[in-house]
């Protein structure tokens, strides 16, 4: 199953509609980086509220989309993990170290728009 | 549910093979969370099979014990086994491209865990997840 890709401003939002194999979450990391490139955009969300599991695989994926995403001069938000995957993440000694969080997609654009606000305070201090 | 099985040779493979196993998990009582952690254990398993082994099969029984009801999982791959259990149970230890999560990690989500394995023959996973008393 694909996982649609949707402009919106600056951002993109990336919702995972099903359960997703690994060659889906390696095309999406694909999809995801030529997207941020091609729409200039400065932050992604990624909506994981349907994924069924979060194992070894799927967390790494979406660890490596970060870290593609941030040598582009863009944010990432994971949102939409749910209270079961969280405890199973933790009992396999999963993190998402350096990855923002969020609750849902509001709560995803919001933490967006504020780091986005704030850095461009920053750099218009300099 | 007598036995059911699920060939796993590929990323679908890996996918139907959790899928199958918490639906069976659901129909004997098994809920919640529990049904998360013993999704993502057959998933880090069947993985396993894709990447060492090429090819596997997935068995699923539901087994009593005690009075409790509980999904038995085996895994069998023919594949070239692994040559120290021990290591492969520590934590970070990978030789393939995962995160050296796989065994250590299952065996933390389920209940019940055991692994034989014989180079050049194969490797077989044994786990159960048991109902809440």
């Amino acid at each position: 199953m694909e996982v649609p890709i949707l402009k919106q401003g600056d951002f993109l939002i990336a919702s995972i509609l099903g359960a997703l194999t690994d060659t889906a979450l390696t095309r999406l990391q694909e999809n995801l980086v030529h997207a941020v490139r091609k729409h200039r955009s400065k932050g992604v969300v990624i909506d994981v509220t349907v994924l069924d599991v979060m194992d070894s695989f799927a967390a790494r994926t979406l660890r490596s989309i970060t870290v593609m995403t941030r040598l582009l001069g863009a944010k990432v938000v994971i949102v939409g993990i749910q209270p079961e995957i969280a405890f199973s993440m933790v009992q396999l000694g999963l993190r998402l170290e350096g990855t923002l969080t969020g609750l849902d997609l509001e709560d995803g654009i919001a933490l967006l728009k504020a780091a986005d606000t704030k850095d461009g305070a920053r750099n218009h201090g300099r | 549910m007598d036995v059911e099985l699920i060939v796993v040779e590929s990323d679908a493979g890996v996918m139907n093979a959790r899928q199958k196993g918490r639906q069976l998990a659901m129909t004997i009582g098994i809920s919640g969370s529990d049904l998360t952690l013993l999704a993502t254990a057959i998933s880090e398993i069947a993985r396993n099979i894709v990447q060492y082994a090429g090819q596997g099969e997935i068995e699923f029984r539901s087994i009593v014990r005690g009075g409790r009801r509980g999904l038995l999982i085996i895994a069998r791959d023919h594949g070239p086994g692994i040559p120290d259990i021990a290591q492969a149970m520590q934590d970070g230890f990978s030789t393939s491209r995962g995160m050296g999560l796989g065994l250590p990690g299952a065996r933390r989500l389920m209940d019940d865990f055991e692994i034989v394995s014989e180079v050049g023959a194969g490797t077989t996973v044994s786990m159960v997840k048991w109902e809440r008393s």
